[in-house]
């Protein structure tokens, strides 16, 4: 560290402990004046902890934050702000009902008339080249976007470091190269930017440094343009990555699910509608959805599995029409299913992992008779899914919120499956879940899948899927585009249909010439 | 602590009863001692007891299985007066039969009554989102009128001197005293059977798995394959047939004839019975009993101290207040709304 310039942000020493855990501990790394620094590190490694204590949302228990060389202790967002410290969270924080302008004005700390307000985000978003309206409504703008209002929002307090969290989880490929357009604007003039990812080839494409973390104290601080993307994962793994094993020449059967046509309106005006959705899985295949998030994918998954009941023929089980059953009955014809939501969706939060085992097995595995619980027999089932998927987890009386996310995922995930259904279908299976556990629920996937069953994975992921499918589709708008082969197709034309170009019949050359054109 | 809150609430509700009506110009700590000692160490009020508890209990068990599953079943007091009614026509229709069938007959009825009273927030609830609390609570009041019009106009006894009230049922159609020398009948019995049976019902079945379920994560149930409207139809069902068979003992227990004076409020007490039940069947044995303490109690304070009437509906409503207002305290901290501003100096 040159002694002239003081690095913008330098941690000395941080530690943070919670109750029964040691979140951050000893953390030390510092981060240049226009330097874009990523944070890595697997779920529960202490990222965001630490990212709050410089945001000051939480305050250290031992160590110092350092700020242009001076120590400060930042005891709340506000004083952050002012020190120059922005952040674009993960989740977006915006009213849905209200314009661009004034969710923007809301969340400035001090107050600015509307008109100057508008002409300082104009002048933000000339200088940036960025798109947007300042007058649309929030709802009918897409998250990428959506992103975007965060970053003016940051932007207008003109920071020098800006925390950028796992921001393109959301966003289509060719969207994540104009954000890296805008990062690396900002940083050559003169912004740091900590970058909190756990997307390696991101990192490799954008970052000078990278600090990585693994249960809360630092690893590495390396340069990710000297690493490799596995060298860095298992650095943040702290092991071996397992790759996942796929049989090269796979055949898939005849079709186990079809699904022809299917519309459903959206559920409220904030609500993505299905319209004339078909595609078909066939025994053995591993059918990917990819898309931005917010395009009907949830949608798609209560549709497939019988939450939302739709027209008999638009959903054909093992050449049954099925449509209308209800989610019991679809189970009972060998269709199981994983939603996205783990908490109140696909598990229940209060319950012991033993109750949330019989809400969906109980009968697959006859756990009921005479309409009484076979409590023996659910924890047997649990018993079994803890260990052949290694949930860690205080045996089947544990209660589903006293595990992890990527356990809890485990646990869903190993329910289904050991269920050994004909069809899984599987929204964002592995979502805020740890690259160990991923690996593990991909794997079970794929040999699922090798065991004769159909499998629809729908997934923002678009890495997940090329690794996991054998077959893909984008939904873009509550519209699926026509069946892709993976391997004969390439990113750039995977996310343009993910973008808004369908890929229909007559579409598909407008999409040709459209890839050109980003290209050149 | 989840179970000592509602022991913790029964002692500070003694405490503050005793403050406030010592403040009003009562002999407070007498009151609180002749409503929650005095039905206990006097061996003559437990039969009391047992017979206020029974109806409350009843009404109660069918509620917190509602409650559990957030449908919030409001007018069980509508559901007992139809169950009562429901008994009360199948005794003015066969007075001139005999046999055992009678009084099994008579509380089919009653159990129907209250379910069909219970239909009604059903169906509005499944079939056009009506809130279930205005709807039941409303209805509560329609049976109040609907009785009076009863045992005024049609049902009138014509030997009874011009009173509003039915013909008193024969031996058959009376409910049988099970403790000899007591005025204990068998709808004690049919109290604790009850809520043993829901009990056993709510821990094992599927039908108890899935109240829980809907109560607790509704998108989960209908991941799971349950249907929220279902549960909606059958929990008041439950509820609303419970309530009416408190209905029909009662008017085949104590009362033996059908009077205006029939519906005494047990169905919003019960209300308070399922909460500081916890929800649970036999948490809500102990509430039937504390809360039929106050009642009885009640009874006694109003003859030796002189308290009024409205003094045990005081009781109740601070039971149920601190009780609700602690779980939220033990649930919850206070924390200042500026305190993001704190330190802005600094």
């Amino acid at each position: 560290m040159e002694a002239s310039v003081p690095p913008r942000l330098e941690l000395a020493g941080i530690s943070k402990r919670f109750p029964g855990v040691l979140a951050n501990d000893q953390v030390s790394f510092a981060v240049r004046p226009g330097e874009i620094h990523a944070l890595l590190g697997e779920n529960g490694a202490g990222k965001s902890t630490l990212v709050k204590m410089i945001y000051g949302v939480m305050q250290p228990d031992a160590g110092q934050i350092r700020w242009d060389g001076e120590t400060v202790s930042i005891a709340n967002p506000r004083q952050a702000r002012r020190l120059g410290i922005g952040m674009v969270f993960q989740h977006f924080s915006l009213f849905e009902a209200m314009t661009v302008l004034e969710n923007i004005a809301l969340g400035m700390d001090a107050k600015i008339p509307a008109r100057e307000l508008e002409s300082r985000i104009r002048a933000v978003l000339a200088h940036y080249e960025l798109a947007l309206d300042p007058h649309r409504v929030v709802s009918t703008l897409s998250v990428g976007e959506r992103q975007r209002i965060e970053i003016v929002r940051s932007l207008l307090l003109n920071p020098r470091l800006l925390i950028m969290d796992e921001p393109t989880s959301v966003l289509t490929p060719q969207e994540v190269e104009q954000l890296f357009v805008v990062l690396r604007q900002l940083a050559a003039e003169g912004c740091s930017i900590l970058y909190i990812s756990h997307k390696l080839h991101e990192i490799k494409a954008l970052c000078g440094t990278a600090t990585i973390l693994r249960a809360g104290r630092v690893v590495d601080i390396c340069d990710p343009a000297e690493e490799s993307s596995r060298s860095m994962a298992e650095k943040m793994i702290g092991g071996n990555l397992k790759d996942v094993i796929k049989d090269k020449g796979r055949s898939f059967g005849e079709p186990r699910l079809v699904v022809d046509a299917l519309s459903v309106p959206a559920i409220d005006r904030f609500g993505t509608s299905l319209s004339d959705i078909s595609f078909s899985v066939g025994t053995g295949e591993i059918f990917g959805v990819a898309g931005v998030a917010g395009n009907g994918q949830s949608e798609l998954l209560l549709a497939l599995d019988g939450e939302v009941p739709v027209a008999p023929s638009a959903i054909v089980i093992g050449g049954e029409a099925a449509g209308n059953l209800a989610p019991g009955q679809r189970r009972k014809r060998g269709l199981c299913a994983v939603p996205e939501e783990r908490h109140g969706h696909a598990a229940v939060s209060d319950f012991s992992l033993s109750d949330n085992t019989v809400l969906t097995a109980r009968d697959r595995l006859g756990m009921v008779s005479m309409g009484l619980i076979r409590s023996g027999s659910a924890r047997s089932f649990t018993d079994r899914v803890i260990s052949e998927f290694s949930v860690k987890a205080q045996g089947a009386g544990a209660l589903a919120s006293s595990l992890s996310g990527g356990n809890l995922q485990k646990y869903i995930t190993g329910r289904e499956i050991l269920q050994n259904p004909d069809i899984l279908v599987i929204d964002q299976p592995t979502w805020g879940v740890d690259a160990g556990a991923a690996a593990a629920i991909r794997q079970a996937i794929v040999d699922l899948a090798a065991g004769g069953s159909a499998v629809v994975v729908i997934s923002q992921d678009l890495d997940e899927l090329l690794e996991l499918c054998d077959t893909l589709a984008v939904i873009n708008g509550g519209r699926l585009s026509d069946k892709l082969t993976v391997g004969e197709v390439s990113v750039e034309e995977i996310g343009l249909l993910m973008g808004g170009i369908h890929g229909t019949a007559q579409e598909t050359t407008i999409g040709a010439g459209a890839k050109r054109a980003v290209s050149a | 602590m989840l179970y000592l809150m509602p022991v913790a609430a029964v002692i500070a509700t003694g405490i503050l009863g005793a403050l406030v009506f010592s403040l009003i110009g009562y002999d407070g700590v007498g009151a609180v001692r002749e409503i929650f000692l005095t039905p206990i160490l006097n061996p003559l009020k437990w039969q009391d007891l047992a017979i206020k508890a029974a109806p409350l209990i009843i009404i109660a068990v069918g509620l917190s299985i509602g409650y559990r599953a957030n449908v919030w079943n409001i007018g069980a007091e509508g559901q007992y007066i139809l169950g009562g009614l429901a008994g009360t026509g199948v005794a003015l229709l066969t007075r001139d039969f005999s046999g055992p069938w009678i009084l099994p007959l008579m509380v089919v009825a009653g159990i129907a009554g209250g379910m069909a009273w219970a239909a009604v927030p059903a169906l509005l609830k499944t079939r056009l989102r009506v809130n279930e609390i205005l709807t039941s609570l409303m209805l509560t009041y329609v049976a109040i009128q609907l009785l009076n019009y009863l045992v005024i106009g049609p049902w009138k006894d014509p030997m009874g001197m011009g009173f509003p009230q039915t013909v008193r049922f024969t031996a058959e159609q009376t409910l049988p005293r099970i403790v000899p020398g007591t005025i204990i009948h068998a709808g004690v019995l049919v109290a604790l059977l009850v809520a043993l049976g829901a009990w056993f019902v709510m821990a094992r079945s599927v039908f108890g798995f899935q109240v829980r379920v809907v109560g607790a994560a509704p998108n989960a149930a209908r991941y799971g394959g349950f249907s929220v409207n279902g549960t909606v139809w059958l929990t008041l069902l439950v509820s609303g047939g419970l309530a009416g068979l408190a209905g029909v003992l009662e008017v085949t227990g104590p009362y033996g004839r059908m009077v205006p004076s029939f519906p005494s409020y047990y169905g919003f007490t019960a209300i308070i019975v399922a909460f500081l039940g916890r929800l649970h069947p036999v948490g809500v044995i102990f509430a039937g009993l504390a809360i039929a303490l106050t009642v009885v109690g009640g009874d006694i304070a109003q003859t030796t101290i002189g308290l009024p009437n409205a003094a045990v509906g005081i009781f109740q409503a601070m039971m149920l207040f601190l009780l609700l207002g602690s779980d939220i305290l033990v649930r919850y901290r206070f924390r200042r709304a500026g305190t993001a501003m704190v330190g802005e100096a600094a």
